[in-house]
């Protein structure tokens, strides 16, 4: 499924980086992007765009994950001529990543 | 306010319904003082958020009357001038009034003094060519100033560029007689100030969860906090209002452009927000707690703004069918019409509205062939400001002389000048030698 399904996000710029908040809606869904949407994961989905390293921090009392795209925004927002120019619409293209909705079993069995 | 351009009108209703004891407007992003910069250029008393002004004449009279302090960093570039156009204001109100204004942040007529200005991140020394093209420098300071301003009993506090928590954490630390060195106060007064600094994102506005059922965004309220002298703080707004403050929107925003939660650097504490809880307490209350603080960090960060060029744009749109393929065509034509005309272009871009603009790469490709319209935007860095505005104008012709069924939206002719910034880490002293309070006055 969607990851849009488990979560919701916000982004915006801070220079030329990209600052990502995903938010679990429940804490069934925070184990599952805390074991699925690793920063490697983001990185290589979001590698089209022209980015940076990718770094995620884990805040569990909040279900959430916050990732820091670097280098993402041709310079940053003030000197970029994209339509999104301060990366406020990568939270929704963050949301269409797919995520399993049950990781665990196989390891179970 | 959040940003320069955004409503004070529910600020007004704030005042209206005596829900506060202090309002503190945040008018500076990043690029604001590019466009201040501008401004000071062509008239010198300008180089404020010019809409400090009707703010001022909405709210100040009925806050003055109500006892509730005003605190903004809507001087920008030039505080000394918005502060002598707030006044202007209050003669023509016909109240007295006591204005303190902080001045100190900007360092652009004194950058010899903190070379090499090292990149924030890179380390590099600021280039010379960079520092030629500068159009401000300016630090941002904490709210031990403007605590200061506040013991001068005005009942405006205007600064120029300081962080964006410290205007809410000043007046928690002048009222409770907070100790700077306290840094479980600072923690709370600043991530309580960090959760408001955004204005409505915290009270369901740009809400990426379930937003269709936030209630009533045509007149959503502005967010309130109450802190206790202990430290205990609520996030609340304005009551009978829009919008909607819960464990959603409040942690959408504790997250918001901080990058490591668990050491955001402000200039008077360093945040932790790892062990952070939030919890509903009421209809539209969330208690913040177990936010962290550690000692601030050695220096203060400054930011360099420099001329970078321009950005010359260009807009068409086609209807179904093949509305794609007809703005792709267009695109063709336009890159070997700019080519013929050599014009120094360092960049060319092409984006279709309605289909990829936003997520470029990452967009859904299958809808592309059954798109009921397309527009193509297509933009150009150059350091030729002409060239810019040429680009703006070659889509014209296309309308009769390209793929059918063009609209008539066509052009778009907006150059703009395009803004590279310096970010870098300066020593304290000298910037806190250079920090000013004074107060200015009307009297009836």
């Amino acid at each position: 499924m969607k990851l849009k399904e488990l979560a919701f996000a916000r982004s915006s710029d801070k220079g030329n980086h990209v600052d990502i908040g995903l938010f679990a809606y429940t804490e069934e869904g925070y184990r599952l992007i805390e074991r699925q949407i690793t920063a490697e994961r983001v990185a290589a989905y979001f590698a089209p765009l022209g980015i940076g390293a990718v770094e995620r921090y884990e805040v569990p009392t909040i279900w959430a994950l916050k990732f820091v795209i670097r280098n993402a925004l041709d310079g940053g927002a003030s000197r970029s001529i994209r339509a999104d120019n301060q990366g406020k619409t990568w939270s929704g293209a963050l949301l269409r990543m797919e995520i399993e909705p049950r990781p665990c079993e196989k390891n179970e069995r | 306010m959040g940003f320069y351009g955004d409503t004070f009108l529910p600020a007004l209703e704030m005042i209206q319904k005596e829900a506060v004891d202090y309002i503190c407007f945040e008018d500076l992003a990043e690029l604001t003082l590019a466009i201040l910069q501008k401004d000071r250029q062509r008239n010198p008393a300008e180089g404020y958020t010019k809409d400090l002004v009707p703010m001022l004449r909405a709210c100040w009279k009925e806050a003055r009357a109500k006892g509730i302090r005003l605190i903004t960093n809507a001087g920008g570039l030039n505080p000394r001038g918005a502060a002598e156009a707030a006044l202007a204001v209050a003669r023509e109100l016909g109240i007295e009034a006591r204005v303190a204004v902080v001045e100190g942040d900007s360092v652009l007529e004194r950058l010899e003094e903190f070379r090499p200005f090292p990149h924030m991140e890179t380390g590099e020394p600021l280039p010379e060519e960079v520092r030629r093209r500068a159009l401000f420098a300016n630090v941002y300071l904490g709210a031990r100033p403007i605590v200061e301003a506040l013991k001068t009993g005005a009942d405006l506090v205007i600064t120029g560029r300081v962080a964006d928590a410290a205007l809410f954490l000043a007046p928690l630390v002048y009222e409770f007689d907070w100790s700077f060195d306290d840094l479980q106060r600072m923690a709370i007064g600043t991530a309580v100030g960090h959760l408001l600094e955004c204005s409505s994102q915290v009270t369901g506005g740009n809400h990426g969860g379930r937003w269709a059922e936030i209630p009533d965004l045509d007149r959503i309220g502005f967010p309130i906090a109450e802190v206790s002298e202990d430290g205990t703080a609520i996030i609340t707004k304005t009551p009978d209002t829009g919008g909607r403050v819960s464990f959603d929107t409040v942690r959408e925003q504790l997250l918001y452009e901080i990058h490591d939660p668990r050491a955001y650097a402000t200039p008077d504490v360093v945040l932790d927000f790892s062990q952070v809880r939030l919890a509903e307490v009421g209809p539209d209350r969330v208690q913040v707690s177990g936010v962290v603080g550690h000692p601030r960090p050695e220096r203060y960060k400054a930011l360099l703004g420099y001329e970078d060029g321009y950005m010359g744009q260009a807009l068409i749109g086609y209807s179904w069918p093949d509305a794609l393929k007809k703005a792709q065509a267009t695109e063709a034509i336009l890159r070997r019409q700019l080519e013929r005309m050599r014009l120094p272009l360092q960049e060319i871009r092409a984006e279709y509205l309605g289909y990829n603009s936003l997520h470029g790469p990452l967009a859904d490709p299958a809808q592309a062939d059954q798109l009921n319209e397309v527009y193509l935007r297509l933009t150009v860095r150059t350091s030729d400001r002409r060239a810019a505005e040429q680009v703006s104008r070659v889509m014209v012709p296309l309308a009769l002389g390209g793929p059918p069924t063009a609209s008539g939206f066509i052009g778009f002719d907006r150059t703009r000048a395009l803004l590279g910034i310096w970010p870098s880490l300066i020593d304290r002293e000298p910037v806190d030698a250079g920090v000013r309070i004074s107060v200015l006055e009307v009297r009836t």
